[in-house]
């Protein structure tokens, strides 16, 4: 990756943009949550877009476009993974 | 058949991701002949029907929980990897494995697939919902998936019945097919990988449609359009379930009165008379009473399941709930008991999280439920002045202790909420994770089922035990016979029972007519009104009447402090018998209704204690 570029992560990323996830800091997450994630396909190599983000404070939850299903999760979980827009 | 290899077939079950549509499915292949009961020690609810074969004999379909992958991460994974597995004591290994594949998810839905069929059980694979990949513009080549996978795929439409007796042969047939290639042992990445190309070799075209359920969630995920809409469905459902039931109730409870006159009628006053009608009878209102609301709640419910827009309620709602260390799905649970505990606890079931659903049932009790209002609704006309308060005097005082008692008991349970999660019910993580279903129009058939069965579990679990109940509450209303010229509920064991508890409650500033209040209303909270007035001797045919005189006794047997923490006693108290019976059902025990009863029997004391003494201390 290029050290000039700051580590962009999941919840960051702005609506709609595609990117591909890097790496994913698991021992961020919870064993149980991560094991779900991971069931969802939410791993490194994975593509993905944020479509929605969260009414209320925080923007929280994020709706993630991944292939062709929609996953919601918290933003401590898109926290965790870093990725590089497409 | 093949004459070679004579295999008894017994059972087969549906595999597959959550909202693949295996639901459907199993409606369509078994109809309405589904049993409906919990796997052995666990709360997952263990569905199963009768599958006729083509050659006239049948086997016994399970449609099993929906499932990620065998590595489970919660209780219904869990069940869903030891059936398969045949380690379910009780509970025999399905002959036939039915992968229920969601045929425009492929990608994501064959790596589970992959890992079913891995285990080399005979193995059919359902290409269920065809028809919303090809809205979503799919074209797919089935023989070019069941040469990749190596087992018989067959598409499927559950709705519309299309598949289905190509899929029951297919099933008949699995025992003696056996694998054409049984598949090495990959990891979940290769899995995936392997599922991504063998998802693409399926896939013959792909024409770009901007799919349906994306553009709605433009619009039903919209930051000021989407809590506009939720807020607007909330309004629908609230007022279908107070002003629909409403009349319903009525008509129910004026048939069993019907049948009451109708006993009085026939038979000459007598205790066994009195049995039938005020303890058999009235039991069987006490039931028959929560139908309705039941009935509309869960119609909404499922209405909102089956579109798939229960999901994004629970997006929009997820936030607010986590401050309490909840999630989204708990939300219309909690809404919902605000009309009635009842359903609310029931519609838990939706909470993947056992924890969070946990938590959510004990706290179902401390939203202000339907049956309350009679109860604040007296006690407020009777002590509470009804003058203006607040700048311009546009708001009624009394208004504004009910919307107190509301909002003392949505506090009271958030604040027990984020305790029990620290405490009683703490758990890794409520992490909110959750698949966002594709929109779909839902399907009146499995509507009607659906509402069937939760009418029936309803009535089998839960009205079973109100009915014993309120049977036991007459006995002890009833017995021993008081002698002639003295007041039987003095004489009664209720009455003794009231006597040890008066010197209990007396601290709170309880009397005695208060603690013999308590006693029939365990049965439903509303019932202390009736009680109470039976024991002022207010005695009206018309209700409003009643109330009217009852205030004004109450107003001369009651001081303020006394009637205050009588309304904060019922913010707590857990005086409803069908929650504590259906949390028991919800629950598969008795340890968690009766941490239930003892934490808001604790609250109520406490709180109603604190109350009492601070209107002394005011001088009120």
């Amino acid at each position: 990756m290029d050290s000039q570029t700051p580590v962009l992560t999941l919840d960051a990323l702005p609506l709609r943009r595609r990117a591909q996830i890097t790496a994913v800091d698991w021992s961020a997450l919870v064993d149980e949550e991560a094991r779900r994630l991971r069931a969802l396909g939410i791993d490194v190599g994975a593509q993905v877009t944020v479509s929605h983000r969260g009414i209320f404070a925080g923007a929280d939850p994020l709706a993630v476009q991944i292939g062709r299903m929609t996953v919601a999760l918290r933003r401590v979980h898109a926290r965790a993974m870093q990725v590089e827009a497409l | 058949m093949n004459d070679l290899s004579p295999v008894s077939l017994r059972s087969a079950a549906l595999v597959g991701n959550p909202n693949a549509g295996k639901s459907a499915l199993f409606n369509a292949l078994t109809g309405a002949r589904q049993k409906i009961a919990n796997y052995p020690g666990v709360t997952v609810e263990r569905k199963s029907g009768r599958l006729p074969l083509p050659d006239g004999a049948s086997v016994e379909l399970t449609d099993l929980p929906g499932s990620y992958g065998l590595d489970a991460t919660s209780p219904d994974e869990e069940v869903t990897r030891r059936v398969i597995l045949g380690e379910l004591s009780g509970v025999d290994a399905p002959d036939v494995l039915v992968v229920v594949l969601d045929a425009s998810n492929l990608e994501q839905h064959l790596v589970f697939a992959q890992e079913v069929i891995a285990l080399g059980k005979p193995c059919v694979v359902a290409l269920n919902m065809v028809d919303l990949a090809e809205r979503d513009g799919l074209v797919l080549d089935p023989a070019a998936l069941e040469n990749a996978l190596g087992v018989p795929v067959i598409p499927t439409v559950a709705v519309r019945r299309r598949g289905l007796a190509e899929l029951t042969a297919a099933i008949a047939a699995a025992p003696a097919q056996g694998h054409s290639h049984p598949r090495a042992h990959l990891d979940m990445v290769e899995r995936r990988m392997e599922a991504r190309a063998m998802a693409e070799a399926t896939i013959i075209s792909e024409s770009v449609k901007h799919r349906l359920h994306s553009r709605a969630d433009e619009l039903l995920l919209n930051p000021w359009v989407g809590p506009l809409f939720l807020l607007g469905i909330l309004f629908i459902v609230f007022q279908a379930v107070f002003a629909w039931a409403a009349p319903l109730q009525d008509g129910l409870e004026g048939l069993v009165g019907l049948l009451i006159d109708a006993v009085k009628g026939a038979m000459p006053a007598s205790l066994l008379r009195d049995f039938i009608t005020d303890g058999a009878l009235a039991g069987v209102g006490a039931v028959v009473v929560f139908l309705p609301q039941i009935i509309i709640l869960f119609f909404f419910i499922l209405v909102l399941e089956a579109t798939g827009y229960m999901a994004r309620a629970a997006f929009i709602m997820d936030r607010m709930m986590a401050g309490v260390g909840l999630s989204g799905r708990s939300f219309i649970p909690l809404l919902s008991s605000f009309a009635c505990a009842v359903p609310g606890i029931m519609a838990t079931r939706s909470i993947t999280d056992p924890k969070d659903r946990l938590t959510t049932i004990l706290i179902a009790p401390l939203m202000t439920c339907s049956a309350r209002l009679p109860v604040y609704a007296v006690i407020i006309a009777a002590f509470i002045p009804n003058r203006p308060v607040g700048p311009g005097g546009i708001i009624g005082l009394q208004g504004l202790v009910l919307l107190g008692l509301y909002v003392a008991g949505i506090v009271g349970a958030m604040v027990v909420a984020l305790v029990l999660r620290r405490s009683v019910t703490k758990g890794a993580a409520s992490g909110f994770i959750m698949e966002m279903p594709k929109y779909q129009l839902p399907r009146l058939r499995d509507l009607g089922l659906g509402l069937f069965q939760r009418a029936w579990i309803f009535l089998r679990r839960a009205g079973t035990m109100i009915f014993h109940v309120t049977i036991i509450l007459w006995l002890l209303l009833n017995f021993p016979r008081a002698e002639a010229g003295k007041d039987q509920v003095d004489a009664s064991f209720a009455g003794h029972i009231a006597n040890g508890l008066a010197v209990l409650v007396e601290p709170i500033g309880f009397n005695r007519d208060i603690a013999l209040a308590l006693i029939p209303s365990m049965a439903a909270r509303e019932v202390a009104v009736a009680s109470l007035a039976t024991t002022y001797a207010v005695a009206s045919d018309d209700e409003d009447a009643t109330a009217h005189q009852l205030a004004s006794q109450l107003k001369t047997h009651w001081s303020l402090p006394t009637a205050l923490a009588f309304l904060a006693w019922f913010v707590f108290a857990p005086q409803c018998i069908s929650t504590i019976a259906v949390t028991r059902r919800e629950t598969n025990g008795w340890k968690w209704p009766a941490f239930m009863l003892a934490y808001l029997f604790g609250l109520a004391y406490v709180f109603a204690g604190i109350t009492y003494w601070a209107a002394l201390a005011l001088g009120l």
